[in-house]
């Protein structure tokens, strides 16, 4: 069994309107060093298998078609166990 | 001609598109749901706004991959009319059978009000009943309209005339203003406000019916004939 960590953000070149609100928040309650913020999302995925190659070909896959919209998302991940 | 209005799972605007056919061009419409595997009965097909799948993990992620979706790419590649509306626009987007992505709405806010839009290109299946230029009063309901595609894609898409409708007063942040768009053939259009809504005087606009009645036009010009003789 292996575990995945998927991490999926939007684009630096693409405007992320909930980071800006966020930030906005934590600037009006003083954290006046926040610089840049954006909110992404964060997925665990159990695969049942112990081929790591394939693990990873196969969660790109994933990735490249599901779990990431790749025209304003990138995505990374990391393969555990 | 007949239509189809699909139904996905927490599609909410599919009877207003059921009731929009029947009201502007009386043509026969069916509910076909997210299963259905054979579209071939119809000629064009509607995409209802709506939540599908809960919008869970994006908007229309999930719908894009119900099966009547392959269905929906083969009519598409037939030259079959597709309009997808707000939720529907979304999906299709997923479903790369139109360019970009829609995102959170600038303001953060969900937009339900009036929008006045500009008809860019009246040269569609489904504008033709507009003229260019002409300003319409559509309403919107959304908080992920606000459109995105890269500049190079934005370039194509003017070069292309592909930019169907622009918003007067951008309510989202779309880029370009863009409110609609279509495919390069022009048969295939999305779009973020509601025409189905607004088929009415009653409902506060009757602007949304000349795309009904395009739609039925462009199909009579190149099917009437034939089968009448």
């Amino acid at each position: 069994m292996l575990k995945a960590k998927v991490y999926v953000t939007i684009k630096q070149s693409v405007l992320d309107p909930q980071g800006v609100a966020v930030q906005g928040a934590l600037h009006s309650m003083g954290f006046q060093e926040v610089e840049s913020l954006r909110i992404g999302k964060y997925m665990e995925v159990e695969l049942n298998t112990d081929d790591r190659q394939e693990a990873e070909d196969r969660l790109k896959v994933m990735c490249e078609k599901l779990l990431a919209n790749t025209v304003v998302e990138d995505y990374r991940y990391e393969l555990e166990g | 001609m007949r239509f189809a209005v699909l139904v996905f799972p927490g599609s909410n605007c599919d009877i207003d598109c059921y009731k929009a056919v029947e009201q502007t061009v009386g043509e026969p419409v069916d509910y076909v749901w997210h299963t259905a595997t054979d579209l071939s009965p119809y000629d064009a097909i509607l995409v209802p706004g709506g939540f599908s799948y809960g919008d869970y993990l994006r908007c229309g992620a999930i719908s894009r991959f119900a099966p009547v979706m392959n269905e929906v790419a083969k009519a598409a590649e037939q030259g079959k009319f597709i309009l997808g509306i707000c939720n529907g626009f979304q999906i299709l987007t997923e479903a790369g059978l139109l360019p970009g992505a829609l995102r959170r709405n600038e303001s953060m806010k969900f937009r339900c009000h009036d929008s006045v839009l500009k008809v860019v290109n009246n040269d569609t299946p489904f504008t033709r009943h507009y003229e260019e230029g002409q300003e319409i009063v559509i309403p919107i309901a959304h908080g992920e309209g606000n459109y995105y595609c890269d500049e190079e894609t934005l370039q194509k898409l003017r070069d292309n005339k592909q930019i169907v409708f622009t918003y007067s007063g951008n309510p989202n942040g779309s880029v370009g203003d863009i409110a609609g768009i279509c495919n390069e053939r022009g048969n295939v259009l999305g779009m973020m406000p509601h025409p189905e809504r607004a088929v009415n005087s009653l409902l506060g606009s009757e602007d949304g019916k000349a795309m009904f009645t395009s739609i039925i036009q462009t199909w009579r010009d190149t099917h009437g004939a034939a089968s009448v003789r």
